[in-house]
């Protein structure tokens, strides 16, 4: 049979090549990886080797210099392969706001490095106990002293820091009382983890649903750098929004990557598994709820592209950023339950796979960005209505 | 170091094969097509081989239909430097694609010209001990390890119950084996910079040869198992059905 993505003829070079990196990692390997709770390095290491995740690195600095349509793509067959890419995407995308706000010198310094794969900057420490998506109220606060920042605070659910050389953190720098406004006040500062423990940063791992190796961290009288700061003190907020809609595209991607995978193993599955002497996908009660997710998930890859257009286009994409991350999210869930149902009690066994992505595919609701921010941010900046929160 | 390599385009071994309606070719709908592992090996080999000399230049040739420039693109993405595709609808008659390869590499001025030991489509081992033939080279087949120092080649080639070694000088014809390295593969950066390589197209006419292909049938359905039953008490019945149903002992 064709593939069930008519896309899949675009970019055939970026997907084979992805597809022969994810081949050697199989069932079995997701599967040992997942009952251990392991961070999945021998995977991570072979797609850093070749080079796929410097792809939004621009060439200058030794990356692929792909657009975020490209870059994806990418992410898109890594879930596909039946992978995650929760594992790793971070590293693609995280290094933007050194990019984008970063001195000459810490590109220079960092970015070649990170292109190569000798430095993973992939944790990116912003959600926090108390705040939660309230994020301009974080408590954690670095205090300027001499050529150093003092930091202290707490942080909740970071993920991939003992898997990172370094990592980008948001901290209060301006007391909240003192700002004008609430976004003001917040500086991005990037870490350099490698000083070691015994530092004054405690990292504790957090037991949960999906294995992205995630943490909670509590700073004590942290010292870092004072050149650790990325552009201007006050800032942070506005730079990390400026991130954001490459984020939502990527992370739409992934989710249709997941919607794809789901699609085809339940109508492999409803194709061959024969009850009351057929195969029970000639049941309409089996077939309608898969060829249903499958047009939902056809429908959010078109809005997927439309924000990648208009990204690569240097055009607002906002909209159609979130949009697609929230329809693509919403399908892929969608897909997964189907495709359980279709499974029956098989779905629920370790060995067909679904179970593991029907948990990793059902984060995306909520994490990077929870459903109900996206519905706010369309219903106060796209649809014009009254302010919410 | 100047290397050539020749590579095929064949339908992916996991591919279901079906036979077209004329019975003696497969239809190619929905077929996914791959270099040719055997041809992967040599790429790899080459490719090692000039990073080893740390210079030279690398060619890929091909002879088939267009669409195999994608294949050729997979070469130019892990790392070869150029290619030439003689277009041709292809030959079941593997002297006529030496023929033509060897008119074209013959001019090339090569030190050593690397072929697959085999193209898992047809299986037919010939290409590459034919255009040593013709352009009057020593050729060491199905080669399983390579060393090149200055210009003294050694081979291993695995024969039944073991290795032999086989010596000689540059400028040589090679088929490579499995065991001879681990094919690259391409990167990111590779496969960018492989769009922006020389391929060059150069139509070519076949001779008719010699060979005819009439029919083309699959294996035979394969029976389903039998479970004879568990642990120890099973093992008299399954060495009763080995021995005198299977006859394998
Ligand atoms: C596995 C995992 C990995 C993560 N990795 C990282 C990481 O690397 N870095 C990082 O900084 N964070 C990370 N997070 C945190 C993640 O971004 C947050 O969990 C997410 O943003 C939601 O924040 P919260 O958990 O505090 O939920 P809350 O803010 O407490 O919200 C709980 C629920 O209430 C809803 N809600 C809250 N306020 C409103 C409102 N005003 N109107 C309507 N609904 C509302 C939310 O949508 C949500 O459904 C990770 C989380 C998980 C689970």
């Amino acid at each position: 049979m064709s593939d069930i993505n008519p896309r899949a003829r675009d970019y055939a070079d970026i997907r084979q090549g992805v597809r022969d990196v994810c081949a050697p990692f199989d069932s079995a390997y997701w599967q040992r990886v997942d009952r251990a709770s392991e961070y999945p390095e021998e995977f991570v290491a072979a797609l850093t080797r070749a080079g796929w995740l410097a792809a939004l690195i621009p060439e200058e600095f030794g990356g692929g210099g792909l657009s975020v349509t490209e870059a994806s793509v990418i992410l898109e067959e890594i879930n596909r392969s039946g992978a995650n890419s929760g594992a790793c995407h971070a590293q693609m995308y995280v290094m933007g706001t050194v990019l984008r706000h970063g001195s000459p010198e810490q590109k220079k310094r960092y970015l070649p490095a990170i292109a190569a794969g000798q430095l993973r900057l992939q944790s990116f420490a912003v959600t926090e106990p108390t705040a939660g998506t309230d994020t301009t109220k974080i408590k954690t606060f670095a205090e300027r002293r001499g050529d150093r920042y003092v930091v202290n605070g707490q942080k909740v659910w970071i993920s991939r820091v003992q898997h990172s050389d370094l990592m980008i953190l948001l901290a209060r720098t301006t007391p909240l009382e003192k700002v004008k406004k609430r976004t003001d006040g917040l500086s991005v500062f990037l870490v350099d983890l490698r000083q070691g423990g015994g530092t004054g940063l405690t990292v504790r791992p957090i037991e949960n649903l999906v294995h992205h190796e995630t943490n909670e961290l509590f700073f004590e009288n942290y010292e870092i750098p004072a050149d650790s700061l990325i552009g201007e003190e006050g800032l942070g907020f506005k730079y990390i929004l400026d991130g954001m809609n490459a984020e939502r595209i990527l992370i739409a991607a992934e989710c249709v990557g997941d919607g794809y995978w789901f699609i085809d193993k339940a109508r492999t599955y409803a194709t061959e598994r024969i009850v009351f002497d057929r195969p029970i996908g000639r049941n309409q009660g089996v077939q309608f709820p898969i060829a249903q997710a499958y047009a939902n998930v056809r429908a959010a890859d078109l809005m997927r592209y439309e924000g990648a257009r208009l990204f690569d286009a240097g055009e607002p994409c906002g909209a159609e950023a979130n949009l697609a991350k929230m329809l693509a999210a919403d399908a892929s869930w969608q897909a997964a339950n189907v495709c359980l149902q279709t499974f029956g009690g098989f779905g629920f066994a370790n060995e067909y796979d679904v179970k593991r992505k029907f948990r990793e595919t059902r984060l995306y609701q909520v994490a990077p960005i929870s459903t109900n921010l996206i519905l706010s941010f369309v219903g106060e900046h796209v649809l014009g209505m009254p302010r919410s929160f | 170091m100047k290397i050539a390599v020749c590579l095929k385009r064949v339908p992916d071994t996991t591919t279901k094969i079906v036979v077209a309606g004329d019975g003696k070719s497969i239809d190619e709908t929905g077929v996914k097509f791959v270099p040719n592992p055997y041809d992967e090996y040599a790429i790899e080999a080459a490719i090692a081989f000039k990073e080893k000399a740390g210079a030279g230049e690398t060619v890929v040739y091909s002879l088939g239909a267009d669409v195999a420039q994608e294949t050729m693109r997979t070469a130019l993405a892990m790392g070869i430097d150029r290619g030439v595709l003689l277009q041709s609808p292809g030959s079941p008659d593997g002297f006529e694609v030496a023929k033509a390869l060897a008119t074209e590499i013959g001019t090339g001025g090569f030190d050593l010209v690397l072929f697959g030991k085999m193209a898992v489509d047809d299986y037919n081992h010939q290409v590459g001990i034919m255009v040593a033939e013709l352009l009057e080279l020593p050729c060491i087949s199905a080669v399983s390890a390579l060393t090149i120092d200055g210009s003294a080649v050694t081979a291993e080639r695995e024969v039944e119950g073991g290795v032999e070694v086989v010596t000689c000088q540059l400028p040589v014809v090679i088929t490579a084996d499995k065991g001879i390295n681990t094919p690259r593969l391409p990167s990111l950066k590779g496969i960018m910079a492989a769009k922006k390589k020389p391929l060059e197209l150069k139509p070519v006419t076949l001779g008719p040869g010699g060979v005819t292909v009439t029919a083309l049938a699959l294996p035979p359905e394969r029976q389903a198992g039998k479970i004879v039953g568990e642990g120890p008490d099973a093992v008299p019945a399954l060495v009763q059905l080995l021995r005198n149903e299977a006859k394998v002992i």
